[in-house]
């Protein structure tokens, strides 16, 4: 039987530096979930069309299921966990509960990624770029209409 | 998926060794976005990849010469899309990167992934084609550059040898008067691949060109220099008969996305849009 093996990698999630060991098969969403225990990071389609597995790598926006944990070696992940500070949620999750754009909430903290991802380039989005932002991001309940409220909202605050 | 053994060169004469060791068993990914969905859904299952997103001689870049524009295979379709010297020089390629799958697949995915992968409906190459690109292909025996026709030779195959790379895409400058716009037909606005995909060039002499993706095994360019297509006084009808005689060359097939007959009759609707847009921008432009 062939075997297969394990890599090291360091990486550096919501500020806190890991050193890990991986297969190569395995994904950033699986190691992150599995290994550790950072479960905003949804799993759904899992082949890159639903973004509910959305986080940022060095500051881009990224569905992680379609990414190897072997290939983040030395890279700056942030899921919706990193967002705020511990005890206090950031001016866009607020803003979600606020708005009601969470339903069942699977396809949440995907969306508040893309959406943070937008904000952090524009602060100050139009409804269309905020469409746009949030194309590769599927929702099967709200209707995207109040989640597109709550990141205009935001917007509109200017206090991305 | 399935285990396999990884490996990350740093340069191209380690990936070359890397190679040459593995045999043809072995998977080259850069962004990972087509590859990985591949293994994941079952339709390749490699006991090895090369991660080549870190060879330093493919790396992104989007440099300017006298002739032309150069852009590294690693370069990220998300670059292309923002980069000004594209937008200035080959605007229809920035609309083009801009519709290929979603922000998170264009923050990973390349443009030499894109093109080496080879789908029919890639939304870069009717707009490339369009633009007269060039490949760069490097391997141990040295580069060649080749036009991209003659590179993409159907549904997933290239004329790429075993071993050998993509290193960059030579764009050059364009010399005429013209404008260029992209058009693209598909069910969801985010994601979807297309279900045809349209790069029209309108040149001050009256020539016509017009690239056609998801029409048949590979993209194709029409031309028509009767400059009717073009002429204000032309009746619409006249315009739209010659559209869908241009268009007789296509070869459509009939998938999830769209019936062939549905793809046939939209090709020259979309012609026709990308002509009056792309009509519309060389009246108003200033410049060459």
């Amino acid at each position: 039987m062939k075997t297969h093996s394990m890599y090291p990698i360091h990486i550096r999630v919501n500020g806190i530096n890991y050193g890990l060991e991986v297969e190569a098969q395995e994904t950033l969403l699986t190691i992150l979930r599995d290994k550790l225990d950072i479960t905003g990071p949804k799993e759904c389609c899992g082949v890159g069309e639903c973004g509910a597995c959305t986080v940022l790598i060095d500051g881009k926006a990224v569905n992680s299921c379609l990414v190897l944990a072997v290939e983040m070696d030395g890279h700056d992940i942030v899921t919706v966990e990193g967002l705020g500070e511990p005890g206090k949620l950031s001016t866009l999750q607020e803003a979600f509960i606020e708005a009601g754009a969470i339903q069942c909430g699977f396809c949440t903290p995907g969306m508040i990624m893309a959406a943070q991802y937008l904000l952090n380039n524009n602060p100050h989005p139009t409804e269309e770029d905020v469409r746009t932002a949030l194309s590769g991001n599927l929702c099967r309940c709200t209707g995207y209409s109040r989640i597109i409220t709550a990141v205009l909202s935001v917007a509109n605050k200017g206090e991305a | 998926m399935k285990p396999f053994n990884y490996f990350a060169p740093q340069d191209l004469d380690s990936c070359y060794e890397i190679v040459d060791k593995l045999g043809k068993s072995a998977y080259f990914m850069a962004g990972g976005t087509d590859l990985l969905v591949r293994i994941k859904t079952g339709r390749i299952s490699p006991n090895e990849i090369v991660d080549i997103k870190n060879i330093k001689e493919i790396r992104s870049r989007i440099e300017r010469n006298e002739e032309w524009i150069e852009v590294g295979a690693l370069t990220l379709i998300s670059e292309i899309q923002h980069n000004s010297l594209i937008e200035k020089y080959f605007p229809a390629l920035k609309e083009a990167a801009g519709s290929v799958g979603s922000i998170q697949i264009r923050n990973r995915a390349t443009i030499g992934g894109n093109l080496c992968n080879a789908s029919p409906a890639a939304d870069t190459v009717p707009a490339l084609l369009i633009y007269n690109a060039k490949i760069k292909l490097v391997s141990t025996g040295g580069s060649r550059v080749i036009p991209l026709d003659q590179f993409l030779l159907g549904p997933g195959k290239t004329a790429l040898q075993p071993g050998e790379l993509l290193q960059t895409i030579i764009l050059p400058l364009p010399t005429l008067r013209q404008a260029e716009s992209y058009e693209r037909l598909s069910r969801r606005r985010g994601v979807d691949l297309a279900i045809v995909n349209i790069c029209a060039q309108v040149i001050a002499s009256g020539k016509v060109r017009v690239a056609v993706g998801a029409a048949g095994p590979v993209a194709f360019v029409v031309e028509d220099q009767s400059g009717i297509l073009i002429n204000p006084d032309t009746e619409e009808e006249v315009k739209n008969e010659k559209l869908v005689e241009l268009m007789q060359i296509a070869s459509p097939i009939s998938d999830i996305r769209a019936s062939k007959e549905y793809r046939q009759a939209m090709l020259a609707v979309l012609a026709k849009r990308a002509l009056q847009r792309a009509s519309s921008q060389l009246n108003s432009k200033k410049e060459l």
